[in-house]
């Protein structure tokens, strides 16, 4: 398939259903509504289930119910709704079940507005839902990217029966860039050991998908199984991308994008003669840390850029271990920063 | 022709399990009717169900089948992403009183509005017990339960509801009958009823919901033989039983 000129939202659609995914239960909500209405009118020609549920806490349970079953299961919803759906996140990670959920992120809190926002990396990263669990979260910066995010988010959704999270601001969701989607073959893995539906195929031996533990040991020991996943993540799927760090004297953090905006104010930067930087963090969770490590030692100062107010910060603290001084510069509610603006903040920090 | 009926356990029940329903609750019958229907209708082997939250939260350990478990209330949302995704197995809920008619009520009016293909059971006993005797949206008028200790009033919690009269006001149902637990002649009639309930979902005719008035000895105060005393003198003028839909 050659490029083709795709809003974000349906290209992410798209992607899914080329990777495999047959069934989709969602809730409307503003600004992502084209992927619930596109899975509506392509899920049946590909011999899938598309089912509009009557909220998004019934949404993520037919998920979790799908998942159950061992399909390639998707939602997807911004903000608030991801807050609603957060219950049934929590007891899809505690019974280790595979999907793709998609956050194209709104402003905030509360209703906040609906204009684009990177204002829920907190919630996505450290939790949501109770209890110990995590999500696989990405955050694309380019459409091309978002596709082939959404597109291996199965692959890791299986490797780790764990629900991945497509961290996507507005931007990515409202604009038009040019994408190429190919079909995507998803190992399912060792999904009939596990799955409900294969009881015969087990040799009459039942699946029981649970995330209650009564007995305080039991459910110490599944708290520290579900550790090990999320250490091996660390350890083998980090994602992220660095630019111009060997001389950097500033390094900006940003993901998403902020990022992308981030980039082209490096690229007038290096051109004045300013030795400016990029780590741009794909997997959110597992969090690249070791990325930070490859800050040379010529760097002054780390710049974070996001927008919110600086949710990211902390982890670029533990990433860098407080080696350097850390700053915020970044808008939300929906602007975004210019790239003038980010040129600014780097000259000052510079001098 | 005379047949000697030898007693014994459902194919279907797991092995050398005992359940820790209190003596009197109708869990352990409902369970026992749902096992002996999975065995004369052969369908262990395709039967897929959740675990709901409350008293029947494990009822697991008893049903060998495949089970996943539900959030509170969410049973009808977890059984349609599992439905549509295998409508070559059976599957069906089993919640209570709170779970259904309180936390749940979104998710079963929409599951029966689409007219899923799958079956509810529904337990009203009247009460929280789980946790340990509160009010439940089907406590009767005047009942006591521990967050309405002098009894239920109308004019602070309304009036309890009748599932099975509204979700009969839906079009889509397929069959919605309340059946009780409460005597033998009642649990025949159950048993029928969930057979049925299992029948029209292999025949695609749709969603079927079978309430059962069950007891809850324990939170209610009373002994077992009680118990369903006050179930047939209390809840049956409350909650008539017979068939409020059947398909056509």
């Amino acid at each position: 398939m050659a490029k083709v000129l795709m809003k974000g939202t349906e290209a992410i659609a798209e992607a899914a259903i080329q990777a495999g995914c047959r069934h989709f239960f969602g809730y409307p909500i503003t600004p992502q509504n084209e992927i619930p209405e596109y899975m509506s009118a392509h899920l049946p020609k590909h011999g899938g289930v598309y089912i509009q549920g009557e909220s998004e806490v019934a949404s993520i349970n037919m998920v979790l119910g799908a998942a159950a079953t061992g399909c390639q299961v998707m939602t997807s919803s911004s903000s608030p709704g991801i807050s609603l759906m957060s219950e049934g996140i929590s007891y899809i990670a505690g019974s280790e079940l595979p999907c793709v959920i998609v956050n194209v992120m709104r402003g905030g809190p509360g209703l906040g507005g609906i204009l684009p926002s990177q204002a829920d990396y907190l919630q996505a990263t450290k939790g949501g839902g109770n209890g110990d669990y995590r999500l696989m979260v990405f955050a694309p910066s380019t459409l091309q990217e978002a596709v082939d995010l959404v597109q291996s988010g199965w692959d890791f959704a299986f490797k780790y029966r764990n629900p991945v999270m497509i961290l996507a601001d507005g931007f990515m969701g409202q604009m038009m860039e040019p994408v190429e989607i190919k079909p995507h073959e998803t190992d399912r893995r060792d999904v009939q050991s596990w799955a409900m539906g294969y009881f015969a195929d087990r040799g009459n031996k039942r699946t029981l998908i649970k995330s209650m533990n009564l007995t305080p040991e039991l459910l110490e020991a599944h708290n520290v199984e579900l550790q090990k996943k999320y250490d091996q993540m660390q350890q083998e799927d980090t994602q992220y991308e660095v630019l111009d760090l060997e001389d950097a004297e500033l390094v900006i953090a940003s993901y998403g994008t902020s990022a992308r905006i981030a980039k082209t104010a490096i690229a007038h930067l290096r051109e004045e003669g300013y030795k400016v930087g990029l780590i741009r963090p794909i997997t959110l969770f597992p969090f690249p840390y070791e990325a930070f490590e490859k800050i040379p030692s010529c760097t002054r100062h780390i710049l974070d850029i996001e927008m919110n107010m600086g949710q990211m910060i902390d982890d670029v603290k533990i990433g860098t271990s407080c080696k350097y001084p850390v700053s915020f510069f970044g808008h939300c509610g929906g602007l975004a920063p210019s790239v003038e603006e980010i040129e600014d903040a780097c000259k000052k920090i510079l001098g | 022709m005379s047949e000697t009926k030898i007693y014994s356990k459902p194919k279907s029940w797991m092995k050398d399990v005992h359940t820790h329903y209190c003596p009197g609750c109708g869990h352990g019958i409902a369970h026992r009717l749902i096992c002996e229907l999975i065995d004369e209708l052969d369908i262990q082997k395709d039967a897929l169900s959740m675990a709901p939250v409350g008293c029947a939260a494990m009822m697991y350990d008893y049903i060998d089948i495949d089970y996943v478990e539900a959030p509170h209330g969410r049973a009808p949302a977890v059984a349609t992403g599992i439905k549509r995704v295998r409508p070559d197995k059976i599957v069906f809920t089993y919640q209570g009183d709170g779970d259904l008619a309180s936390i749940g009520m979104a998710e079963i009016i929409h599951a029966a509005n689409r007219g899923e293909n799958f079956m509810v059971i529904f337990i009203n006993n009247a009460i929280y017990g789980m946790t340990g005797g509160q009010m439940a949206p089907t406590t009767l008028v005047g009942q006591k339960a521990t967050t309405c200790p002098l009894g239920r009033d109308p004019k602070l919690a309304g009036y309890p509801i009748r599932m099975c009269e509204l979700l009969a006001s839906l079009e889509t149902p397929a069959y919605i009958e309340r059946v009780s637990v409460a005597k033998p002649k009642y649990i025949m009639k159950a048993k029928a009823a969930i057979k049925k309930g299992f029948e029209y979902q292999l025949e695609n005719k749709g969603f079927s919901f079978i309430e059962i008035l069950s007891t809850c000895p324990t939170n209610w105060g009373l002994n077992p033989v009680k118990a369903f005393e006050w179930q047939m003198e209390n809840m049956m003028p409350y909650y008539p039983l017979g068939v409020f839909k059947d398909y056509e």
